[in-house]
């Protein structure tokens, strides 16, 4: 069903009688194209634009939980494109760009609101690196500024310059950067990609796959054995546990990265900030809340929550720039498992296995691809060749030293 | 998280850095003819198990030990502490 | 106004007025009182408007759960947006603001959302504002962000301040109710370290807000009693106004105690509140139960609230909503409310239960039906009754105390992903399975209702607990009290309602609840997600679980088949203020200040951070009007003459034993082994990805002694990684380390006086001419008769220079003395700019260049990683993506015009090719002006660049303007052949 003006005014005076399923619950066929592991942003997405993009059909998406679930579901909502290294800027800018059509592509409204994204800089050689990092991302095509104290002030006013710790200097700015509305992301592919006959099967959960000769068959699930002719696994947090069951040890490592939100209030915050000499970052919702998060917890975990010196630490980021914060009060926070990978960025391949490919090790950033992942897996699971954008997130970039390591920290996945 | 320092008794997590899986202590030998294939698995491969995971902590605020920690990556459920020093030499590490 | 709806007893104290304001309006209340019972004794209904359709509303609850009745609180920098009225104790003085309304709550323009909530049902926004694309950012949204939200922020900076604790128990003991007290008595006197923490500002939970009594006392006397006996035990810490936010791993809790917040502004040097971490070895909640309402239609006008509420309001603070009140109930607990507001003399319109064959009373009517409408805009006037007969009628009343049961307050038992379990005799979820290790539950917080049963509870789980901790204990005589069995039969909502409110404050229907169904979000999250059900500032404590039985009626399941109901921390929300604590403007995290610091304070000096250091940036002089005529002049004098730096942040490492030399073979990828004593080696660590980690030098001062120095920003990394290598990978090598950073004060003494000024205060034995200490010479001296120092010949400056340190303590004598000694050569101290400069000058490679993605081979440093030995990072630095032909080479830069910058973060281009990312040939990572060549110059990182010297490059740099050519040139600016420090 199209949502249209006419619709939502014809729906609110009828008492809402007319509104389907925004997405079909879908039982296990015996046999699909693509079986899709993973019903979250990145697996929806990728089954999006599998049918829309490369019109493929015969697909679905199992998901053990329900849909949405995962960290798209758990995340602070930041879009940004603003990378450094080559092998990641196209791929952001390319998935920005995506999420500036997204609502018309899905005829879903999921309040993309590019108010802009700000990171401070508080010393010269900090300065030296985000001017590196801005033309970089001028030079791939997408949006950056640099802006003065001044300009950072008149719009964020009650910034801490006089009592500060660290200087701040300055700052970079992506205006087209900002925020989504989460939720509605996973919720809009699905259904745009249930419009295109794609099956979504939730409370099926992967228990291992099928392989014979090298080659794919199928999964074995929950809900019995489904078989398929691709199988693409797309389970971010989780991804070690999956691909275990395929003989598989990743370059990747689990870890609880935590979130917060505050009690609503009135608008306060006009973008997305993000203090660089702490861990804190901040924008405030459409319905009023701030989301703000800082570091990963920083050992490997899948326990969904975190410990109490990684709020104390975010807490006293966010009071260093903004004191006038005291007395807001956080309302809520979560934890949700990212795949911390080798160099801090993803992994779309293929694996060792015919027919079976990889997408994970997004790390943090995984909310702000999850367009552009879900369409270069989608190309490269209907093309067997990676997206223009993706080539360089291969598997074998460690054997052969070409990592995309963007904070330099090395193979060190928490430092990441 | 509480970690149970054989020396120095139950101390927080927060005096410790954390680095990773203990089979990190399991360098390859870098003389051998295949050191290049052994030493991509030694830097990039992680079982990254959910449930029991030894893992390397360093005292960093305290007496400068490392120390391999049993911990359910599940639970957090601690079961052992041990000097890193001794895990090596009883892993082979020894000279 | 006269405090008109103030009724007898009551535990406030009526010989202390307090005068308050709330919107203006002056009024006068009592000390005991709460913000909430204060305005309902004086006849105040209406409090607060809901989020979306700003509907009015009332106080539901009469504690923290409250999503309706929330203020600001104070005023100026203090306001504090979002407070519950129901918890904030009443103060002289305390002004309150209603909000989320304009110009006024009684008349709020915004309520106009209300007549239009049939556009705003659930899931609305997702549907819709698409139309044409460019509006969502340029109408809708900023529309819709204009109205949203509750309370403001002052933007002012909270003035008060926060403090942090640690705090050790055997037990803690979460909720001072029946139960709670109960157990802190058992457990306090088997001997335990107790912790007794409760949220209120009195301590007894539910027993103020009942008439039943305790053996003869009536039950708030019995917790008076308790609390003093408790305070007598040493060994009981009793925290009232504490909050136990969270339960984390290993029997660490989280916990805010309130210290100030009764107060109008904080005493002097006493915090707002503390955030205390509770490290404990067992953990006991008793955090009772919450009474959940009814849905129905129009449950939600001012007047209508919880029957325990009205209970607790009438009995604890002897104020009652209105003179004439109802209560619906569908089970024994509204009764009890009826009884005792008749009983102060409220006179009780009627009681609607919704099961059959209820025992008739003498005082009112008692009906068997349900509520099928209310009236009365800005507080209830009326209220429509369906009867089981099928007769309507409707009763006047100005309040209506409702009763859905109640739910064990299980929060804390989520924090780490328990699932509460469904208990069917009470019809409400109870503490599941995998609670947090350390946790018992007792009392009314796991289902367990009458006071009898929650005070023996209590007690038991504290006797357990104390034997499982070893000691022996006694259950202390408990008084007798009510041991009602529950009688409910499951009732969520009146059918067929347009509107009955489940989520009060974020004005959730059942008919949303219904919608999200339609459309296919029944699970738990997703109805959440999609109506915002649970998710306002109350956590859902009082709709998450009618939302959850509504949909499970419509979709024809069981409650526990739908899903649960899981809180996540923090059980109420917390300050951000508490939660950093002292960790704010110049004190986020500490200061380290070298040994000069005081001394180049007395200079003048200008001051940078790095990392937490302050180091002195520059030292200007009178005259120098901006910071280049002081750099300029410092790098100049130190060339021409001699300057001295102070350098001790740079990290050093001490490394003794046997195997010192075989280790440091292991950690530097260029050789050690051979260094000779006396000698300095510049030693260069990879990662053990190959990538270059730090660079440093390596002196050797006897056959097992080194000392290492690393740079300032990974002192601390550098030491952790050799620990690792010692104790992990090598565990039997004879070798020892220690970090001296802050032990030895370290000057560098650079220029080509740098010998002459040294030779001052070296004692004379020590022959440190350039025969005697050449080039990267180093040793243990003494100097100014008899300290001892160490010295070392070493230079980043490219002049003739050295470092020398002494013990901390005498740094500050030593860069007086040097100074003093240094007049005869006008000696000049430099700050952190000119180092800079002058490293810039001789292409040394730091911070900006070790990057972390940088090799060996990019720093030209490719041969000195040794293939004869295995040392960390060898291996790996072999790889093809490590040695491409065009890898980036670390050259300099100087600009074609000798008036331009060639600024740091600028990008390359080979002249001719177009410029985008694929074109790019490298970046610049490093700049300064250079006094000494008298233009500006770079270093940086070009594709092939060692072969490039001599060629002219496109140097772009978009985001800040620049795009002009420069040349290619060797990274060695001045004195390429190193002839200086040599000589």
């Amino acid at each position: 069903m199209r949502y249209s003006g006419w619709k939502v005014i014809k729906e609110a005076l009828t008492g809402h009688r007319g509104w389907g399923p925004a997405w079909r619950d879908a039982t296990p066929q015996a046999q699909y194209d693509y079986v899709i592991i993973g019903g979250g942003g990145h697996g929806l997405a990728t089954a999006y634009y599998l049918a829309k993009q490369f019109k493929q059909s015969r697909i679905a998406v199992v998901e053990k939980g329900w849909i949405g679930g995962g960290n798209v579901g758990r995340n602070t909502t930041i879009i940004r494109s603003n990378y450094l290294l080559d092998g990641n800027e196209p791929f952001y800018e390319f998935s920005l760009k995506l999420w500036e059509g997204l609502e018309q592509e899905l005829n879903y409204n999921a309040m993309v609101s590019q108010r802009g994204i700000l990171n401070l800089i508080h010393s010269d050689a900090q300065r030296d690196a985000f001017t590196r990092r801005g033309n970089a991302m001028i030079l791939n095509g997408a949006d950056a500024e640099l802006l003065s104290t001044q300009q950072i002030l008149d719009r964020y006013p009650f910034l801490n310059v006089n009592d500060a710790r660290f200087p701040i200097k300055g700052g970079l700015a992506q205006h087209r950067g900002g925020t989504v509305r989460h939720d509605a992301v996973a919720w809009g592919y699905a259904r745009g990609a249930d419009q295109c006959g794609v099956d979504i099967i939730q409370n099926c959960e992967v228990t291992g796959f099928r392989i014979e000769n090298g080659t794919v068959k199928g999964v074995e699930t929950s809900r019995g054995f489904i078989g398929a002719k691709k199988v693409a696994a797309c389970v971010a947090g989780s991804s070690s546990r999956l691909m275990e069951k395929a003989g598989m040890r990743l370059p990747i490592e689990s870890h609880v990265l935590q979130a917060f939100v505050s009690e609503g209030l009135k608008p306060v915050l006009p973008g997305v900030i993000t203090f660089g000499a702490g861990h804190f970052y901040c924008s405030q919702s459409d319905k009023g809340g701030l989301v703000f998060g800082g570091d990963i917890d920083g050992y490997n975990s899948y326990a969904q929550r975190g410990n109490l010196p990684v709020v104390e630490d975010v807490a006293e980021g966010g009071m260093a720039i903004f004191p006038m914060l005291g007395r807001a009060r956080l309302l809520r926070m979560w934890g949700g498992i990212m795949d911390m990978s080798m160099d801090g960025s993803p992994i779309i391949d293929r694996t060792h296995v015919d027919g079976l490919y990889f997408n994970g090790g997004w790390c943090y950033g995984g909310f702000k691809a999850t367009p552009a992942s879900g369409y270069a897996y989608a190309h490269l699971l209907a093309t067997d060749r990676p997206h223009e954008t993706a080539t360089a997130y291969r598997f074998d970039r460690f054997a052969k030293g070409r990592m995309i390591d963007e904070k330099g920290m090395g193979n060190q996945p928490n430092l990441h | 998280m509480i970690i149970n320092h054989p020396l120095l008794g139950p101390r927080d997590a927060a005096e410790f850095v954390y680095k990773g899986d203990a089979a990190l202590i399991h360098r390859p030998d870098g003389m051998a003819p295949d050191a290049l294939e052994s030493f991509i698995e030694y830097g990039y491969l992680r079982d990254n198990p959910a449930g029991e995971h030894r893992e390397l902590w360093f005292h960093e605020q305290g007496d400068r030990s490392w120390l391999v920690v049993s911990r359910n990556t599940l639970t957090h459920e601690i079961t052992s502490v041990e000097l890193a020093r001794d895990v090596a030499r009883r892993e082979g590490r020894s000279k | 106004m006269t405090q008109k709806n103030r009724l007898q007893g009551g535990l406030i104290d009526r010989g202390q007025s307090y005068t308050f304001r709330f919107d203006g309006k002056k009024m006068t209340g009592h000390a005991g009182d709460t913000l909430a019972s204060a305005l309902l004794a004086n006849g105040v209904r209406l409090m607060g408007r809901s989020f979306k359709y700003h509907r009015p509303r009332g106080p539901l609850t009469a504690g923290s759960e409250e999503p309706n009745a929330i203020v600001e609180l104070r005023e100026g920098a203090r306001q504090e947006p979002n407070t519950r009225a129901t918890t904030a104790e009443l103060f002289d003085g305390l002004v309150a603001k209603s909000q989320n309304r304009w110009p006024s709550l009684a008349f709020d323009a915004l309520s106009v959302n209300d007549r239009l909530s049939s556009f705003f049902a659930a899931g609305f926004y997702y549907k819709t504002f698409m139309w044409p694309a460019a509006f969502w950012e340029k109408l809708y949204e900023p529309m819709i962000r204009r109205a949203a939200g509750l309370g403001s922020l002052s933007l002012q900076n909270d003035p008060d301040s926060y403090d942090k604790g640690f705090l050790h128990c055997d037990l803690l003991i979460t909720g001072a109710g029946p139960s709670g007290l109960a157990a802190a008595l058992t457990a306090g006197e088997s001997g335990l370290q107790v912790i007794l923490a409760d949220e209120d500002f009195v301590i007894g939970g539910r027993l103020n807000a009942e008439t039943f009594s305790l053996g003869d006392s009536l039950g708030s006397d019995w917790a008076a009693q308790t609390v003093a006996r408790l305070r007598s035990m040493p060994n009981v810490r009793v925290m009232p106004r504490t909050t136990v936010l969270g339960a984390f791993d290993h029997g660490i809790y989280g916990a805010v105690e309130r210290v100030s917040d009764h107060l109008a502004v904080p005493e002097a040097d006493k915090p707002r509140q503390i955030l205390w971490r509770i490290y404990s070895k067992r953990s006991l909640l008793t955090a009772g139960a919450l009474e959940r309402p009814i849905a129905f239609e129009n449950n939600d006008r001012p007047g209508i609230m919880l029957a325990s509420a009205m209970r607790a309001y009438a009995n604890r603070w002897a104020a009652t909503p209105a003179q004439r009140v109802a209560i619906f109930t569908n089970n024994d607990d509204g009764h009890r409310t009826a009884a005792d507001l008749h009983a102060k003399g409220v006179k009780i319109a009627a009681v609607i239960d919704t099961r059959p064959g209820q025992p008739i009373s003498i005082d009112y009517e008692i009906l068997h039906g349900e509520i099928i409408d209310t009236a009365g805009r800005l507080g209830l006037r009326r209220i429509t009754v369906r009867l089981a007969s099928g007769e309507t009628r409707e009763i006047e009343c100005g309040a209506l105390g409702v009763s859905g049961g109640w739910n064990p307050n299980v929060s804390l038992t989520c924090h780490q992903r328990s699932r509460p379990a469904w208990d069917e005799n009470i019809a409400a979820f109870i503490p599941g399975g995998d609670l947090p290790s350390g946790m018992t539950v007792a009392g009314a917080a796991r289902g367990v209702f009458s006071t009898h049963g929650a005070l023996t509870d209590g007690a038991e789980a504290a006797a357990r607990i104390a034997a499982d901790l070893g000691q022996t204990a006694t259950k202390p005589e408990l008084p007798k009290a009510e041991d009602a069995p529950i009688q409910i039969t499951p009732f969520w909502h009146v059918k067929d309602a347009k509107r009955a409110w489940v989520d009060q404050q974020n004005d959730v229907t059942a008919k949303d609840v219904k919608l999200a169904h339609q459309e296919n979000f029944v699970s738990v999250e997703h109805l959440k997600r999609y109506t915002t059900l649970g998710m306002a500032t109350d956590q859902g404590k009082t709709s998450n679980m009618a939302g959850l039985a509504i949909m499970a009626e419509i979709a024809g399941k069981s409650i526990p088949e739908v899903g649960t109901t899981m809180y996540r921390p923090p059980y109420t929300p917390a300050a951000m203020g508490v939660l950093a604590g002292r960790s704010r403007g110049k004190d986020f995290r500490p200061v380290r200040k070298t040994p000069s610091h005081v001394w180049a304070e007395e200079q003048g000096a200008v001051f940078v951070e790095v990392g937490n250091w302050l180091r002195a940036q520059w030292f200007p002089r009178k005259g120098e009007t901006t910071w280049r005529e002081s750099v300029d002049r410092e790098v100049l004098q130190t060339r021409k003459s001699v300057g001295i730096c102070d350098v001790t942040t740079l990290g050093k490492i001490d490394v003794q034993g046997t195997d010192a030399a075989a280790f440091l073979n292991r950690i530097y990828c260029n050789g050690f082994a051979k260094l000779a004593v006396g000698r300095t080696r510049y030693g260069l660590m990879l990662r053990e990805d190959g990538i270059a980690m730090d660079d440093g030098t390596a002196a050797r001062l006897a056959d097992d002694h080194f000392v290492v120095t690393t740079t300032t920003a990974n002192a601390v990394s550098v030491y952790r990684h050799m620990e690792f290598v010692r104790q992990c990978l090598f565990p039997d090598m004879d070798v020892q380390l220690i970090s001296t950073t802050e032990a030895w004060a370290q000057f560098s003494v650079a220029g080509p006086n740098a010998r002459k000024l040294l030779q001052k205060v070296v004692d004379a034995e020590f022959d440190i001419s350039n025969e005697g200490f050449p080039f990267m010479a180093c040793g243990e001296i003494t100097v100014c008769g008899g300290l001892r120092a160490r010295l070392f010949r070493i230079s980043f400056s490219g002049e003739l220079a050295y470092e020398i340190a002494v013990p901390t303590r005498y740094g500050d004598a030593l860069i007086r003395r040097l100074m003093r000694e240094g007049q005869e050569f006008d000696v000049v101290a430099y700050g952190t700019e000119a180092l800079g400069v002058m490293r810039i000058e001789k292409g040394h490679a730091a911070g900006n260049e070790l990057n972390g993605t940088t090799t060996a081979l990019n720093l030209g440093m490719g041969r000195m990683v040794s293939q004869a030995k295995d040392s960390i990072g060898t291996v790996l630095s072999r790889r093809e993506g490590l040695n491409d032909a065009d890898a980036l080479k670390l050259v300099g830069f100087k600009p074609v015009d000798p008036s331009k910058k060639v600024p740091a973060g600028a990008h390359l281009m080979t002249i001719g090719d177009p410029v985008n990312a694929a074109h790019d040939q490298g970046y610049v990572t490093s700049a300064c002006y250079s006094p000494n060549l008298g233009h500006h110059i770079a270093i940086g990182y070009l594709k092939s660049g060692d072969q490039r010297l001599g060629e002219v490059v496109r140097l772009i740099s978009p985001l800040t303007g620049f795009d002009h050519e420069v040349e290619v040139v060797s990274a060695h600016f001045v004195d390429p052949e190193g002839e200086r420090l040599r000589a």
